[in-house]
């Protein structure tokens, strides 16, 4: 059974469960709220991260706690964890002058970009001289919104999907912070900072909305505004074409969200309200089945409550029966933000969990 | 399926437009929240604005016939939506006119309805991702179709009660000339 948590009714765009999956942070117009769901059927909460003045875009947090969080006011916080359970905020310099749209951690949590309307991605560490978080950008060949940032499994390379329908890999690669990627990979050779590993172009051109690495990071997709999802399989880099380009159009509204369960299975959710499995390989990529199929969930409501609707719906509109029920057939009744793994086992996630419009966490099972 | 009445009562053509109208408010309707790439710290409906190219889609037109005509012009975080009200003679000009105003002299309680029609239409919506966040999106569809029934509807009652009303007028006027 999916697990469900509704801690208001105003719009997620973003969530982010911790490490351990005790700490469950989700943004609330220009706050953040950090929720303790240790105990899932009673989740308290810890604090509200408030040092944001206009809409928080994302969250995020590191492995080691850490949370970052950005907003349209233009700036990224880091709140470190202190040890009685309050948050010390510390303001990163992102040198950007529009708004923060996406934030990503790397996996070993020691960087993170932040992906912007500025043009830039800012890839961000922190300095032990000056005790800062500084940032270094990359600017070429950006031409547009960044909607998503997604960090590869080896610290070094990112994908940004943008607003001109373009995803893009690039080389985070930070002098003193990375270690220096030992073999060549799929990606290229080489891998100094803002290096263009890689550019596909959606399929119709639409805004990319988000993008992908598989767990080992030798493919890479990507959903765009055309309701299609592209898995590339590159070969070598920026220069040699790729191994394949494979693209699955749907008749789905478009996706805002994509992860990759393992290898060969994708799971894509967005403005359907439900997430839709992808499978396949490198020769083929193809629709699975539906998690929280509205064509096959009966209607949750029973006589009493159905008795009480047609009232209501009297009372309201003058009709017996709308042709729309109220409700979605659903568990979110509107545009599905974000989806975040959140229980693998080795290689392969089993639950994941996903945030809406209509203010719901839920955590489904593969 | 369950037909509402007024599924019943619609005219065999105008449910294949109104089918065609939802169908494309549902399909346009998935807006996100964008801040303005111009200006610092602004958001905006870009479709309004209309300074960001890569940020607007086409526009779509939806024509029954030439007097009844539906708008949508789509971007990333806001619609446009503009109706054309069927009007055959003079006297439909009129209402249409006199209740469009009375409408949207009251916009803001209608929180999606637009001060000024756009050129060449009767009436005009806007809907923003913040309309969205706020309403359910289904429901946002549901109200702009019942409306569009609803001011046909509106319209032909009213001028039939103006004729009716016009009829017995003359009627008492004309009585003394028996």
């Amino acid at each position: 059974m999916p697990q469900i948590f509704q801690f208001s009714h105003t719009p997620v765009h973003s969530h982010s469960f911790s490490h351990d999956r005790s700490i469950l942070a989700i943004t609330k117009e220009t706050d953040v709220e950090v929720y303790n769901v240790s105990n899932p059927k009673q989740p308290k909460l810890i604090t509200t991260l408030k040092d944001h003045d206009k809409t928080v875009t994302a969250v995020d947090i590191s492995i080691h706690g850490r949370i970052v969080t950005c907003s349209q006011d233009r700036n990224a916080i880091v709140w470190e964890p202190l040890s009685d359970g309050s948050y010390k905020p510390t303001l990163v310099l992102l040198r950007i002058n529009r708004s923060a749209t996406s934030v990503k951690w790397s996996p070993n949590g020691y960087k993170f970009a932040v992906g912007s309307s500025a043009r830039v991605i800012a890839v961000c560490y922190f300095e032990h001289e000056n005790d800062w978080w500084i940032s270094k950008h990359i600017k070429k060949p950006i031409r547009s919104t960044i909607l998503s940032i997604e960090w590869h499994p080896n610290n070094v390379l990112l994908a940004a999907g943008s607003s001109d329908g373009h995803a893009r890999v690039f080389s985070g690669f930070i002098k003193g912070i990375d270690e220096k990627p030992s073999t060549a990979s799929l990606w290229g050779q080489k891998f100094p900072f803002n290096t263009l590993v890689g550019d596909f172009v959606s399929s119709n051109g639409g805004w990319v909305h988000d993008v992908a690495f598989t767990p080992s990071g030798d493919a890479l997709a990507f959903v765009a505004h055309d309701s299609t999802v592209t898995v590339v399989y590159p070969n070598g880099g920026e220069g040699t074409p790729p191994k394949s380009i494979l693209s699955v159009s749907t008749s789905f509204l478009p996706f805002t969200s994509v992860f990759f369960a393992n290898e060969s299975t994708l799971i894509a959710a967005g403005h359907n309200c439900h997430p839709v499995v992808f499978k396949g390989d490198e020769t083929e990529w193809f629709e699975d089945h539906s998690i929280d199929d509205p064509n096959k969930n009966s209607t949750h409501e029973s006589g009493e409550t159905s008795a009480l609707n047609m009232f209501k719906q009297l009372d309201l509109k003058g009709t017996v029966s709308g042709q729309n029920g109220s409700t979605l057939k659903t568990i979110h009744q509107n545009t599905i933000t974000q989806l975040r793994p959140y229980e693998s086992q080795g290689e392969n996630v089993f639950r994941f969990s996903s945030s809406g419009i209509d203010g719901r966490i839920v955590i489904f099972d593969v | 399926m369950v037909l509402t009445n007024s599924v019943l009562y619609q005219s065999q053509s105008l449910r294949p437009y109104l089918a065609t109208v939802r169908a494309s408010l549902q399909a346009s309707l998935c807006l996100e929240d964008f801040s303005s790439q111009l200006v610092e710290r602004h958001n905006r409906p870009e479709v309004e604005a209309r300074k960001t190219v890569e940020a607007l889609l086409n526009p779509i037109l939806i024509s029954r016939n030439e007097n009844e005509q539906i708008f949508i012009e789509t971007s990333v975080n806001s619609v446009r939506l503009s109706i054309k009200i069927k009007q055959v003679d003079d006297i439909e000009n009129i209402l249409v006119s006199k209740f469009t105003r009375f409408l949207m002299s009251r916009a803001e309680n209608f929180f999606i309805l637009r001060r000024t029609p756009i050129e060449g239409y009767d009436i005009s919506f806007l809907i923003t991702n913040f309309h969205t966040e706020k309403m359910l999106k289904h429901k946002l569809v549901d109200f702009i179709i019942e409306f569009m029934e609803d001011v046909d509807k509106e319209i032909s009652e009213m001028k039939l009660f103006l004729n009716a009303r016009a009829r017995f007028i003359a009627e008492a006027y004309l009585t003394p000339f028996d």
